[in-house]
């Protein structure tokens, strides 16, 4: 019951959220919204029982990225921007694609798919052992998952080196 | 719980810890040695010693296997598969790196872009393709081609003066992410059906369905879209030219053709191993690309007066020469795409040697003109040159020839008349432009200028290539051997 009531209020806050960040006009306003809205995902994971991801959320979306998107809108000047249209003619393209994925997920929901059971299966698979959600991560970091961890690390690594060389300045 | 890192593991995985460790080593001696001359030397040094170290653990892997009669060694629970088509491709990446690794010593002097992260880099991509030649795993493979995709997109636009490189770098960072997004969401669908990431589970999925599911031809559709970016098949293949125009000549090299053969592994892995079952889906598709390739390439490189937008149009007809190899789908097919790539790596970048060479102090050396009167200018860069085209030409005595006999005689063999025979007409109009280039090297009149001097880097990678490309033509016999080791149980 409360579970269903928590629901309700996080789906709100992220679709609220989601809504008004993109009719704000006011560039700094729009990400507040954004963070209420990645917030209410937030809590979404959390009923989930997604402990790890609710904790990822708040401190990488939330605390990192936010605060990255803050930075820059505050160092660009967007005076014009909050002057100029807000629209341009595309809106009808994009009701057109919200209405054909509304219709998608609705008739998918009412039907079912057959054969993505397999999928719902691995995920079925998760329940059960008295492990916490942390605890079955770490344990797939480090047993599956380890080649494909070490290799997004060297993939990290790579991005960083060549964003920080391309960005400093030529010294010769 | 099971054991996490075995020695299999360890074994298997050995050549990319030593690139990595490399590739660490030296971003941080950079940061430690003094800035001059001598240090950058010793980075190059360092990256090259790196390559030693990894051709010896691939030694070790490859005298292993040869001795257990070619088993295919699985490590990480099957994410990793050692076999005969990863070492084939390893020891291509292996020879495009090292070779790369050689001509940008002086070429970067020039630039005057000079640093070690250029030879991260350059390892790091390696890296990734390692992966790409002997991951099994969707995830393994996904990272793998990302980590070489970044490297390359920082290595084309290294030469952060010059707008042309940024240019290029943008361009080719756009269309590859475009493709990397469409490779994932065919992997994702490949996931939705098998519920596993790893590719022996996914067969099982796809052979269950059939050539004729939606889902199937989707996820061929969108893997084929992304991975003919990649290789920079026709009509997927807009980047190259800039990107190859732009790019620094010693990447460039190395990008036509690791980058190149790595999509191509991946292409292999996916093609020829789960979505082997369903082949009606994908061998129409391949047949059109590899002709709009064939024709794209030939026909536009005609006209072209910059020598690397010209070899970035033949490396697209090249490409298309190549998949027609997978088009005839028979043992002889695979021998055939082993051979052209590994023979392409040694002549395609022995002509970028050239350009390098030709890059000195002001003169960009990308022009047709700048070719002109070499022969006079420097014999032995002219007869080299002279070399690596009849190679790309497909003439006999080099290796080129026997590239393209094999991939002829796997269409032949397999009944694709037709093809064969479309694909030698647009290999006698390739002659024409690559002998466009001979004719302005030996008739045109000289240029006056300093004279072409090569760094011990680049005469070590010019008397390699010319050797490989000369020597392979001649005695194809441990080409081929090498070629087979794919095609066996």
């Amino acid at each position: 019951m409360i579970d269903t009531a928590l629901f309700y209020v996080f789906a709100l806050m992220t679709l609220g959220g989601g809504i008004l960040c993109i009719t704000r006009r006011n560039a700094v306003h729009a990400a507040i919204w954004l963070i209420a809205s990645l917030m209410g995902v937030a809590g979404l994971f959390l009923l989930q029982r997604a402990e790890f991801l609710f904790a990822v959320q708040i401190v990488l979306y939330i605390g990192g990225i936010m605060v990255l998107f803050l930075f820059v809108i505050m160092l660009i000047n967007l005076d014009t921007a909050a002057a100029e249209r807000q629209y341009s003619g595309q809106w009808k393209l994009a009701l057109g694609a919200v209405v054909l994925a509304g219709g998608e997920i609705a008739w998918v929901m009412a039907r079912g798919l057959p054969g993505l059971g397999a999928a719902a299966a691995v995920q079925d698979g998760g329940e059960g052992g008295s492990d916490g959600n942390v605890e079955r991560l770490a344990d797939l970091l480090f047993s599956e998952y380890l080649l494909p961890f070490e290799i997004v690390s060297i993939l990290l690594l790579a991005a960083i080196v060549g964003s920080v060389f391309l960005a400093r300045r030529r010294t010769s | 719980m099971t054991a996490f890192y075995t020695g299999t593991d360890h074994f298997a995985v050995l050549p990319a810890l030593l690139l990595a460790l490399f590739g660490c080593a030296v971003l941080l001696f950079e940061f430690v040695l003094p800035v001059g001359m001598a240090s950058r030397r010793a980075l190059a040094a360092l990256t090259l010693a790196g390559e030693g170290f990894t051709a010896y653990s691939l030694y070790r892997q490859h005298s292993y296997l040869s001795s257990q009669g070619w088993p295919a060694l699985t490590a990480f629970q099957g994410a990793v598969t050692i076999d005969g088509l990863a070492l084939a491709f390893n020891w291509m990446f292996l020879a495009a790196a090292g070779l790369a690794a050689l001509i940008s010593y002086r070429y970067l002097e020039t630039e005057g872009e000079h640093s070690g992260e250029y030879y991260g880099l350059l390892l790091f991509a390696q890296f990734g393709m390692f992966f790409l030649a002997s991951g099994t795993d969707l995830i393994v493979q996904f990272t793998g081609l990302e980590t070489m995709a970044l490297s390359f997109y920082v290595l084309v636009g290294f030469l952060r003066g010059r707008r042309r490189s940024n240019e290029a770098a943008l361009k080719y960072f756009v269309l590859g992410v475009l493709s990397s997004g469409l490779i994932l969401y065919g992997f994702s669908v490949l996931y939705g059906i098998s519920g596993s990431t790893k590719l022996s589970a996914v067969a099982g999925a796809v052979a269950g369905r059939g050539a004729g599911d939606p889902l199937i031809w989707l996820a061929v559709a969108t893997l084929g879209a992304g991975l003919f970016f990649k290789i920079a098949a026709a009509p997927f293949h807009m980047w190259a030219p800039d990107a190859y125009d732009g790019g620094p000549t010693p990447v460039v090299a190395y990008l036509s053709v690791a980058s190149k053969a790595a999509a191509f592994v991946l292409l292999l892995r996916l093609f020829l191993g789960p979505l082997a079952a369903a082949r009606e889906a994908w061998q129409g598709l391949t047949v059109m690309v590899a002709l709009a390739s064939l024709a794209v390439g030939t026909i536009a490189a005609l006209s072209q007066d910059n020598v690397k937008r010209l070899l970035a149009y033949s490396s697209i007809a090249h490409g298309g020469y190549v998949l027609l190899g997978l088009v005839a789908g028979n043992a002889r097919g695979l021998q055939g795409i082993v051979v052209y790539l590994l023979t392409y790596v040694f002549m395609n970048t022995g002509a970028f040697l050239v350009l390098v060479l030709l890059r000195r102090g002001e003169a960009e050396g990308n022009h047709i003109d700048d070719l002109s009167g070499l022969m006079r200018r420097s014999p032995a860069a002219a007869v080299l040159m002279l070399l690596f085209l009849l190679s790309l030409g497909g003439l006999p005595p080099s290796s080129g020839f026997i590239a393209k006999y094999y991939i002829f005689l796997a269409l032949v063999e397999s009944g694709h008349y037709a093809l064969a025979a479309v694909g030698a007409i647009f290999a006698a109009a390739g002659l024409y432009y690559y002998f466009r280039l001979v004719k302005t090297m030996f008739g045109g009149r000289e240029l006056a200028g300093e004279p072409l001097a090569a760094s011990m880097g680049t005469r070590v990678a010019m008397v390699s290539t010319a050797v490989v490309t000369l020597g392979l033509g001649l005695y194809p016999e441990p080409l081929l051997q090498l070629a087979l080791l794919p095609v066996k149980p």
